[in-house]
């Protein structure tokens, strides 16, 4: 019971951070119909800068109480990764909006790419494991016998703010029915005065935000970050998007969250499950099995509307 | 370029000439390269299964329009077929199935025999590569199958995923049943034999291979192997093109909803289109590890599916020469990199500032985005403007398609 109560928090933790991250590809499929594959390299740039500014601090500023330093990490990581993803839409989408679907998936995968390049290849970055500082204290919170840090309660609080916030500005704001209506139909939304381009830059540069958010504190929570970080999390998060519908903001969140959970439970039982056979280093195939089980049973996911090929 | 044809419908005996010429280069070109040693060589033979997989990948990317990001997880399945076929992997497999589950592994051992238990499995290369080529077919289906009546993003994402998933198998499935190893990788694979000469050179002829009373180098009779495997790729694969089901698959990748009312049956022939692209990597990857010797996971990174994908997108997605041109530019790359570019920084500022390593990374990431932005069929496209993927063509509909 109490290894369930542990992982059901780990899950938590883990999906709130996918959640964040499966936003972004939610919300830029339903304007663009895209997968935006460098999504999860913007994460690493959120966490990369995130850190740099954390050393920064430490040179100029000694003493700061941990949580500023954490924050100001954030607020710095924010407009950096807002920056990369819109430079990624102007410079590799934009001119392929009509072109055949091939052709933005391929430079897709081209920025991902260079993204990784160019964080690899600066000084001050490189290739190997960056260890990333602990600033919030690392005495464990127990919850009904689970253990949970510090760290990771505020990116549960984090993740809650940032959704609640997100949901506001889709619902209430005026950006947000423009945005909703880009993604009805672009062109009607076009005639009824709506710019879709700026529509379009601002979805990225707010699915920027969230995933520089989750990227923060993914390394705040694992203690070390690497320039190839943004792949698997970008895919479990792209996972996590699908299985909640792609396209619905709700989705992303329930499917983030549920993900994590899935992946969470999974890598505590499955050697209890398996006999020994399958160890938990096998956490990562979850998302997998997840997705392959949602595109063959109920593609549209969970809340999602048809996404069957309509060409 | 207009006297390398290679357009046998149009111009059957410029293209003649132009490919018999270029196969009379080929042959002469170990006994010229191996003035300056083996190592040359080497790189070509490597350089040769790169292009193999980049003609098996635009079987899926080129004529069928489908993005696949784990293709490389194909080549290694190849090539782990052959670690566990014919090495003495085999013996260590049932060594830890009688350990972990005694009743199981001595049945096994019962069922094959005190040799197998002994030595492992050591299939020739006859049974290998028509075993590679099911097996990665078969993944090749089995990845598709799910994505066949969603759109080709998806497609993409599976494969993606799939390729990262079959490195975690190839590190962790060592334990408690060892069959892969995990991060050491499978060592011993035996050279590939074929009618009775083996291509490694037999034991204490210093790797040269003898055929009769002639001589070679080990790397120069891969060499030929290898240069045959890809002239018969070549051959089938464009052949498929102008076929039926090359025809049904140019039209699934322009027009899939067309595509199906004029007959074709999409399902079946996408499914084919990503087991007959994932056979040909099966079959490099076995041609792979016998090359190699010994196959790890690290030989299968996603910076490896990525450079085939370059290779096909920089030459000319669907134009068959165009990807061999592709292959030849990004499989030599890494070497002119790592000959020319680290001394010529050595020589300006006494350091290396930016690794190969890096610049090779940086040139795919590019060759990527630059290519799909200004010239989307390649830097060889097809003569044929029916055979290039309508990148234009699809603009001006779709602008139709609006103004209707």
């Amino acid at each position: 019971m109490e290894t369930f109560v542990q992982q059901i928090l780990n899950g938590l933790v883990l999906g709130s951070m996918y959640a964040l991250v499966a936003l972004g590809y939610t919300m830029v499929y339903g304007v663009l119909n895209l997968i935006n594959f460098a999504h999860g390299d913007v994460l690493m740039i959120g966490a990369m800068v995130g850190l740099s500014i954390l050393k920064l601090l430490e040179a100029w500023f000694p003493g700061l109480p941990g949580f500023v330093q954490l924050a100001v990490a954030i607020l710095g990581a924010i407009p950096v990764a807002m920056l990369v993803n819109v430079l990624i839409e102007r410079v590799a989408y934009r001119r392929l909006r009509n072109a055949p679907r091939l052709a933005p998936l391929i430079t897709a995968i081209g920025v991902s790419i260079l993204l990784q390049t160019f964080v690899m290849a600066m000084p001050w970055w490189g290739r190997s494991p960056l260890p990333f500082p602990q600033l919030l204290s690392s005495e464990p919170i127990m919850v009904g016998g689970a253990m949970i840090s510090h760290t990771q309660v505020l990116l549960l609080v984090l993740a809650a703010v940032a959704m609640v916030g997100l949901v506001l500005l889709v619902e209430r704001t005026k950006m947000g029915r423009a945005m909703r209506a880009v993604a009805e139909n672009p062109r009607v939304a076009g005639l009824m005065g709506v710019d879709s381009n700026s529509v379009i830059v601002a979805t990225f540069a707010i699915g920027a935000a969230l995933a520089a958010v989750a990227g923060v504190m993914w390394g705040a929570n694992y203690a070390s970050i690497t320039f190839t970080m943004g792949v698997l999390p970008g895919l479990k998060a792209f996972c996590a998007a699908v299985l909640g519908g792609i396209g619905n903001i709700y989705g992303a969140m329930i499917g983030g969250l549920l993900l994590g959970i899935i992946e969470a439970l999974g890598a505590g039982y499955i050697g209890d499950l398996t006999g020994g056979f399958l160890g938990s280093h096998y956490q990562d195939i979850f998302a997998f099995v997840v997705l392959i089980l949602v595109l063959t049973l109920r593609p549209s996911g969970i809340m999602g509307e048809r996404v069957a090929d309509r060409a | 370029m207009a006297f390398l044809t290679f357009d046998v419908h149009h111009n059957k005996r410029q293209a003649t000439i132009t490919m018999g010429l270029l196969l009379a280069l080929m042959l002469a070109f170990p006994f010229f390269a191996a003035q300056y040693g083996n190592s040359w060589v080497r790189i070509i033979d490597i350089a040769l299964l790169y292009i193999m997989l980049a003609l098996g990948l635009n079987i899926v990317v080129g004529f069928a329009g489908l993005l696949d990001l784990g293709y490389i997880a194909f080549f290694a399945v190849g090539a782990y077929l052959t670690g566990l076929f014919s090495s003495p992997q085999f013996a260590a497999l049932l060594e830890s199935v009688v350990n972990y589950h005694p009743a199981i592994g001595e049945s096994l051992v019962a069922l094959f025999g005190p040799e197998i238990q002994q030595n492992g499995i050591h299939l020739s290369v006859w049974a290998i590569v028509p075993l590679a080529a099911l097996v990665a077919a078969l993944f090749g289906a089995l990845l598709g199958a799910p994505t066949l009546k969603l759109r080709g993003d998806y497609l993409a994402i599976v494969t993606l995923g799939f390729g990262e998933i079959i490195r975690i198998f190839m590190n962790n499935l060592n334990d408690p049943i060892n069959f892969t190893n995990g991060p050491q990788g499978i060592n011993m694979i035996d050279p590939i034999r074929i009618f009775g000469v083996s291509l490694a050179g037999e034991a204490g002829s210093q790797s040269t291979v003898y055929i009769g009373s002639y001589g070679m180098p080990s790397v120069n009779a891969y060499y030929f192997l290898f240069l045959f495997l890809c002239i018969a790729t070549i051959f089938i694969t464009s052949r498929l093109q102008h076929s039926r089901l090359g025809r049904a698959w140019v039209a699934i990748r322009e027009d899939e909803i067309a595509a199906k009312a004029m007959g074709i049956n999409t399902r079946n022939v996408k499914l084919l289109a990503f087991s007959m692209g994932a056979s040909f990597g099966g079959v490099a990857g076995a041609m792979f590890g016998a090359f190699q010797g010994f196959v790890s996971p690290e030989s299968f990174s996603l910076t490896e599916s990525i450079a085939v994908l370059a290779m096909v997108v920089l030459g000319g997605i669907g134009h068959i020469p165009g990807v061999v041109l592709g292959g030849v530019l990004l499989a030599a790359l890494p070497e002119v990199l790592r000959h020319v570019v680290e001394p010529a920084q050595m020589a300006m500022f006494g350091k290396v500032i930016i690794e190969a390593e890096v610049l090779r990374q940086l040139l795919y990431g590019l060759a990527l985005v630059a290519i799909m932005l200004v010239r989307p069929a390649g830097l060889w496209p097809s003569p044929n403007k029916e055979d290039r993927p309508n990148v234009a063509n699809a603009r001006e509909e779709e602008q139709e398609a609006a103004a209707v």
